[in-house]
């Protein structure tokens, strides 16, 4: 390393992140030449968890992977689960799962929308987007029971039915946050500062997005047209009218871009739903769980959401694999921070919409990271403490 | 005046006593009105002495290991004696005009940098990557509005027949009406206003301390008795510039009961002014920033100046 260079630590704890996670920035004055992620600071072994669970128990698991995505696990899940043993799902709660699905998203992009706000010292925009984001939170309140953790869904339907009377008042308030995020795409998009700042910043080519693998947001404000809702429709989506929100530019302006405009058709699915929404049962009632492999791939806020389940007859999984988006796209960073100066880099990693919890139930190994455990070291480690409690404690 | 009276100038009033008083209500005024935009409480009246009170008293000061501490410490210091300074003559040559020496406008111009600078040694002798990363952004920072500042400070220089004592343009401004009421006076008086903007630090300036990159930049080795030091010199600078520009542009404070009521009403609407494009702008970034000043406000102040030579 040569003498002008410089580390810029961004974690484990910083208060640009509410999740413990560290970025390490190699810098020559304020240009930044070279990026590491280290994540793992997180780790909470839920995969292993729900193999301990039976299946309606492991819903409520994967519900706690992130406090955000709180239905789009829990729906990949259960269609993990629906796909061995191809459970029918009854219509209506296939349409009640697509409107939970899709006031998350809303209600996760305008807690991104905020976040970008602030990261980039623009708190009037932070605070104004939560705030809005309220009237969401509570239609999910209406919807759910709960405005965070909704404990919705389970396998072969849903817990909670919605309700006609609540109708009205869902559309109102529904009225109420578009109104209210209209003035604030004017205020966020048409402000030239927020141009000067994010716009050419970070750009992510269509090739380079192809070539990572990246998911949802991020792929398609690079020109990459991916989204699981269409390209391998779940619920509902392949019987209503929307459209996949592209931008040709790559850089975080065109994130945002694609951010602000989904919450439009996310309302506008969620009308179509409660329009089309047919009467009957919410739940198909499934008894047995037969012997077999089954995956879930759902669009969650920030992309594709991958759950895999083998089942070997009893009621509990014996592998559950959980893959979030947020893993897909952290190695976008190496295409979008380098090169960028410091100032850039907070908002380029924060444009992806880092999701630590969800990413986080293992270690990345990086190529030539010694220091890094590996999974078979873990165990050691966590094997010889075990072996350590039990000799203090006399048991062996 | 005797030397116990220059001494109770500059430590109680108007120096430091009332300028740190008044400038933290100011950071309470600044605090509540951007809870207010931004659909938030804001904290009481009494928050920010609280805060200092905390620092000063309970807090206990850390220095790092390895870093020169007569530098370390000193630096505070220096910086709230020199922001004292500066709202001492600031504060009495407003009021009384007559008070004051030849070249006071000059002596004030240079007292103003010597925060910004110890802020910047400061960041330098922490011996910590972040601090000495916000310590060069403060250095840029500082290089970039100091020349429209100087230049928009010629404006009234030159209108009250170029005399560089504060009494005099106050004076002048007292017989002929405020500077700021003549076109380039008004254009000057808006470039001062960006530049102390970012004299202050305020967002969108706001890039040294850069809360999320530099989790405070020169600030983030500073704790206790320091870190205090170090925002009663903040608080001190809030009363004083606003004065400052209030003494160029505005005509200064006539010592009658409605005199004061209007420079308190003239001072709240330039921090009010500040608050909201504080909060109406993201951080821009320190390059953006240097051509922003050296290009568009800089044309700005220079406009300015040739409408001043031109008699407008």
């Amino acid at each position: 390393m040569s003498s002008n260079r410089s580390t810029i630590p961004i974690g484990p704890y910083h208060p640009l992140q509410e999740e413990p996670e560290f970025w390490k920035l190699i810098v020559e004055g304020e240009k930044v030449v070279d990026v590491d992620v280290r994540i793992g600071y997180n780790h909470r072994g839920i995969e292993k968890l729900s193999e301990a669970k039976s299946f309606d128990q492991s819903i409520f698991i994967v519900e706690r992977i992130c406090g955000i995505c709180s239905s789009s696990h829990p729906i990949a899940c259960v269609q993990a689960v629906e796909d061995i043993c191809n459970i029918e799902v009854p219509e209506r709660a296939l349409y009640i799962r697509t409107i939970t699905q899709e006031l998350e998203r809303i209600h996760s992009h305008m807690l991104w929308l905020g976040l970008a706000g602030h990261f980039i010292g623009y708190n009037t925009v932070f605070m104004w987007s939560w705030k809005y984001r309220e009237p969401i939170c509570e239609i999910m309140e209406t919807v759910t029971g709960n405005r965070q953790n909704y404990a919705m869904h389970k396998v072969g339907g849903v817990r909670r039915d919605i309700e006609k009377e609540h109708i009205p008042y869902i559309l109102t308030k529904l009225d109420e946050f578009l109104k209210q995020l209209d003035m604030l795409k004017g205020a966020v998009l048409d402000d030239p500062v927020i141009h000067a700042r994010l716009k050419g910043v970070g750009v992510l080519s269509r090739e380079a997005a192809i070539n990572y693998s990246a998911v949802g947001p991020v792929a398609r404000a690079s020109d990459f047209d991916i989204d699981v809702r269409r390209d391998h429709p779940y619920g509902v989506y392949s019987r209503l009218k929307w459209n996949v929100i592209t931008q040709k530019e790559g850089d975080v302006f065109a994130k945002a871009v694609v951010r602000i405009l989904e919450m439009f058709e996310s309302a506008s699915i969620i009308r179509q739903c409660l329009d089309k929404m047919p009467d009957g049962p919410i739940d198909s009632r499934p008894k047995d769980i037969e012997p077999g492999e089954g995956i879930g791939v759902i669009e969650a806020p920030r992309g594709e959401c991958f759950h895999y389940i083998k089942c070997d007859g009893t009621n509990s999984p014996v592998r559950h694999k959980v893959r979030a988006p947020t893993y897909m796209n952290f190695p976008t960073f190496r295409e979008t921070v380098i090169g960028g100066s410091v100032s850039d880099a907070t908002i380029i990693m924060a444009a992806i919409d880092p999701c630590y919890c969800c990413t986080e139930r293992m270690m990345i190994v990086d190529g030539d990271n010694k220091e890094l455990l590996k999974a078979g070291d873990l165990i050691r480690l966590s094997q010889e403490k075990t072996r350590r409690i039990k000799e203090r404690f006399g048991v062996i | 005046m005797k030397f116990p009276a220059y001494m109770f100038a500059f430590l109680v009033f108007p120096g430091f006593v009332f300028s740190a008083v008044a400038g933290l209500m100011a950071g309470w005024v600044d605090r509540k009105v951007t809870a207010r935009l931004q659909w938030r409480v804001g904290p009481p009246w009494y928050q920010n002495f609280f805060d200092i009170l905390k620092l000063l008293l309970y807090k206990e000061t850390l220095i790092p290991r390895g870093v020169p501490k007569a530098v370390f410490l000193g630096m505070p210091a220096l910086g709230l004696a020199a922001a004292t300074l500066v709202s001492t003559i600031v504060l009495i040559t407003s009021g009384m005009p007559k008070i004051g020496f030849i070249g006071d406008v000059i002596v004030v111009v240079y007292l103003m940098l010597i925060p910004p600078i110890t802020l910047m040694l400061g960041g330098f002798a922490s011996a910590n990557s972040l601090a000495s990363l916000g310590a060069s952004r403060e250095m840029k920072l500082m290089l970039s509005y100091e020349l429209p500042f100087i230049l928009a400070l010629a404006v009234p220089i030159m209108k009250c027949g170029y005399v560089i004592r504060l009494g005099d343009i106050i004076a002048y401004q007292r017989l002929h009406g405020d500077i700021f009421a003549s076109l380039s006076g008004g254009i000057s008086f808006f470039v001062m206003l960006l530049c102390i903007q970012a004299k202050l630090g305020f967002v969108p300036f706001d890039m040294p301390e850069a809360e999320t990159e530099l989790m405070g930049g020169p600030y983030i080795e500073y704790s206790g008795k320091a870190l205090a030091i170090f925002k009663l010199t903040k608080a001190v600078m809030t009363v004083a510039i606003p004065a400052f520009m209030i003494a160029l542009y505005l005509g200064g404070i006539k010592l009658t009961l409605d005199g004061i009521v209007k420079a308190v009403i003239k001072y709240i609407l330039i921090l009010t002014a500040m608050i909201i494009i504080k909060n109406t702008n993201p951080r821009v970034r320190i390059d953006q920033a240097v051509k922003f000043f050296w290009g568009i406000v800089m044309v700005l102040a220079a406009v300015s100046l040739v409408l001043a030579f031109m008699g407008r």
